[in-house]
């Protein structure tokens, strides 16, 4: 009888567990597909070698030596980091300001309609929005103009378009709610009566901020560190549009290996050197983040 | 018993919201290491006031003296008080060490003075080895005790609870409340309470402000407060009052004649406030009014009545009786001995009554 029962209930479990499964199996299959079959084969491609048309498939570590040994591509992946090091920290020293007004200073029946305004930007298309810094940033464009028109300089200044400059200033600026979403939502979760606390036990303003405000928003700040570093390494449109020869990277040169050079392996290489340098720079942040908002854990 | 020193004195405190008039002229004085509470329903001011001492809130006009020194145009930060939040705010990025030793950044105190204080604290609250617990392990009880060794650490003038035990279970509202006191003997330090629940304060306090709409409706200790109310509302906000019809009568001695009891000698300590002569209310608690039964002495003033109502509490019942002659019930509260039964519904009741206890309101 007994045994009957849980030879019932046996059979109920395993039909719970293969609905589950049929119900994860199609979004699964999507993924395997599209996210992991396509990285497994940029992986499997950076291990062979392009043999004039067509690819010699023995597994060799030659990209890889190649990738090291030739300064170009060094300097690309390099200069990618420090672009995408400096995008990041500009918009989320930009972001948080606004993150904290909105959060802080806002009543609370206007904070939607500021949300709202803030992803204006996003109503345009990404290209379009480039275009415009081309413009705006142009030899004869705005920022020149104005700059001459006040007398602050003579020249109008050759590099803010199509510099490393122009990069970050575009990047910086389409990715800012990014940046901006993240640090509002942990602001917002703050417990208000924590910066009351803060002042009554005899600190001033600037010191509860930091002690109590900027801690407790770390999560958010790293969200919207890695949100605008992780895609900005591997942008190619910004670079390709407003960078000129100074502000190109690592993505313009993977575009051309499988494009224009038709050397997919060589591609595949750098992409996979490009995703680990995103992954060991993120970790790196990810852990050093921890360390320092680690207080409230139980040592 | 010689007054203390104050170490508040509030004076014809206002304060306006936009055109609401939120505190409306508070006058008073807080003694050296006094209990006292502000008791009041929800929006009656009180926690406005509070947090204006704390310095949370400007005052529109009047003045907050803090051991002598006006305390406007001070920050919080810069106020000999501190403050244990109803939400606790207990911080939630740091451990109870850390949190217990926030205050103490810019003390001077070495960083083993700051240890031993910590743990001096956390002991006095009854947390001793709790200093590295995380935040968000510890119960509700904890959390408090977290907040009052916080704000104990930095030996303030004045300590302020904002409804500190409104968000605790019954039993341990109750341990705390013996601890809080315990605990303000200890240190000696004023506490100023602000609370919702009149049993609470009665319990707790040296000295109760009763605040209505941004007004103290009476200032006065648990005792006064509860036996001599100056006023109708104080009377039914703090416990139980049966109220009753009357009349005064001031030629040849001050006498009421009261619906269904009868008629007593009073004297002038037993009028509230602007009582008359003429037509009065008169109240009277529960517990000074007693259900006679057959083998108790015949008592000089007693009445008759109806009982309309049976609550049975266990060690106590509440009847409410309808006393021949008068128009509203009045509740009787009667300790449950044994071998007396507990009365129904529809029985006649003899009470005996206390003329001493009556206040006659207008």
């Amino acid at each position: 009888m007994a045994m009957a029962r849980s030879f019932d209930l046996g059979r109920i479990l395993r039909r719970e567990e293969s609905k589950g499964l049929a119900l994860i199996a199609p979004p699964f299959v999507y993924a395997l597909l599209l996210l992991a079959a396509p990285l497994g084969a940029i992986v499997l491609f950076s291990f062979w070698t392009q043999d004039f048309m067509t690819i010699n498939r023995t597994f060799t570590l030659d990209n890889y030596r190649e990738a090291f040994s030739d300064p170009l591509y060094m300097e690309l992946l390099s200069r990618s980091l420090r672009i995408s090091l400096a995008v990041t920290a500009i918009t989320v020293l930009l972001a948080f300001p606004v993150a904290y007004f909105v959060s802080f200073h806002v009543a609370p029946e206007r904070k939607s309609l500021w949300l709202f305004l803030i992803t204006i930007p996003f109503w345009t298309s990404y290209l379009i929005r480039v275009f415009l810094w081309r413009v705006i940033l142009a030899y004869d464009g705005p920022v020149n103009g104005t700059l001459v028109g006040l007398g602050l300089i003579e020249e109008p200044l050759a590099w803010i378009l199509y510099s490393a400059n122009s990069v970050v200033i575009t990047l910086a600026h389409a990715y800012a709610p990014f940046a901006i979403l993240p640090i509002f939502v942990s602001l917002e979760k703050i417990d208000r009566s924590l910066h009351e606390a803060g002042r009554d036990l005899g600190e001033s303003r600037v010191m509860v901020f930091l002690r109590v405000t900027l801690p407790l928003a770390m999560p958010g700040v790293l969200a919207a560190v890695l949100i605008v570093f992780i895609p900005t390494i591997g942008d190619y449109v910004t670079p390709r549009l407003v960078g000129g020869s100074d502000g190109t990277m690592i993505a313009n040169m993977i575009q051309t290996q499988f494009m224009r050079l038709n050397n997919a392996p060589m591609g595949a290489t750098l992409s996979v050197l490009a995703m680990s340098m995103v992954g060991i720079v993120s970790l790196v942040m990810i852990v050093l983040t921890m360390r320092w908002t680690r207080g409230g854990k139980s040592k | 018993m010689t007054k203390p020193e104050p170490i508040i004195r509030l004076e014809d405190v206002h304060k306006y919201y936009g055109d609401y008039h939120a505190l409306r002229g508070i006058t008073a004085e807080i003694g050296q290491g006094e209990f006292f509470s502000l008791l009041g329903p929800s929006g009656c001011g009180k926690t406005t006031l509070l947090r204006a001492i704390a310095g949370f809130e400007d005052i529109s006009s009047g003045a907050i003296m803090l051991g002598g020194k006006n305390m406007e145009g001070v920050a919080p930060n810069h106020r000999p008080t501190n403050m244990v939040f109803q939400s606790y705010a207990i911080f939630p990025h740091l451990n109870v060490e850390q949190n217990v030793a926030f205050g103490l950044r810019k003390s001077g105190l070495s960083a083993g003075d700051k240890t031993r204080a910590v743990g001096q604290a956390l002991e006095m609250v009854g947390l001793g080895g709790y200093g590295g617990r995380a935040a968000h392990a510890l119960s509700g009880g904890q959390r408090q005790r977290v907040a009052l060794a916080r704000a104990l650490i930095l030996k303030p003038k004045v300590l302020l609870l904002d409804e500190p035990l409104s968000a605790l279970d019954k039993k341990m509202r109750e341990v705390m409340q013996v601890e809080l006191i315990k605990l303000q003997r200890e240190v000696g330090i004023t506490f100023i309470l602000v609370t919702h629940d009149q049993e609470e304060a009665l319990v707790m306090s040296d000295r109760i402000a009763v605040m209505f709409e941004g007004e103290i409706a009476q200032l006065d200790d648990p005792e006064r407060l509860y036996r001599r109310p100056v006023s109708r509302r104080v009377g039914e906000f703090i416990g139980m009052m049966n109220f009753l019809d009357g009349t005064l009568q001031a030629s040849g001695g001050l006498s009421v004649d009261v619906a269904g009891l009868g008629r007593a000698d009073i004297d002038e300590g037993q009028i509230a406030g602007a009582a008359r002569a003429g037509a009065v209310s008169v109240g009277l608690r529960p517990e000074t009014l007693s259900i006679l039964f057959e083998d108790d002495p015949k008592s000089a003033r007693s009445a008759e009545g109806e009982v309309a109502e049976v609550v049975y509490y266990g060690d106590m019942t509440y009847y409410d009786l309808r006393l021949d002659g008068a128009a509203r019930n009045v509740r009787v509260s009667m300790r449950n001995v044994v071998g007396r039964p507990v009365l129904e519904v529809g029985a006649r009741a003899r009470v005996s009554w206390d003329p001493r206890a009556l206040t006659v309101f207008s």
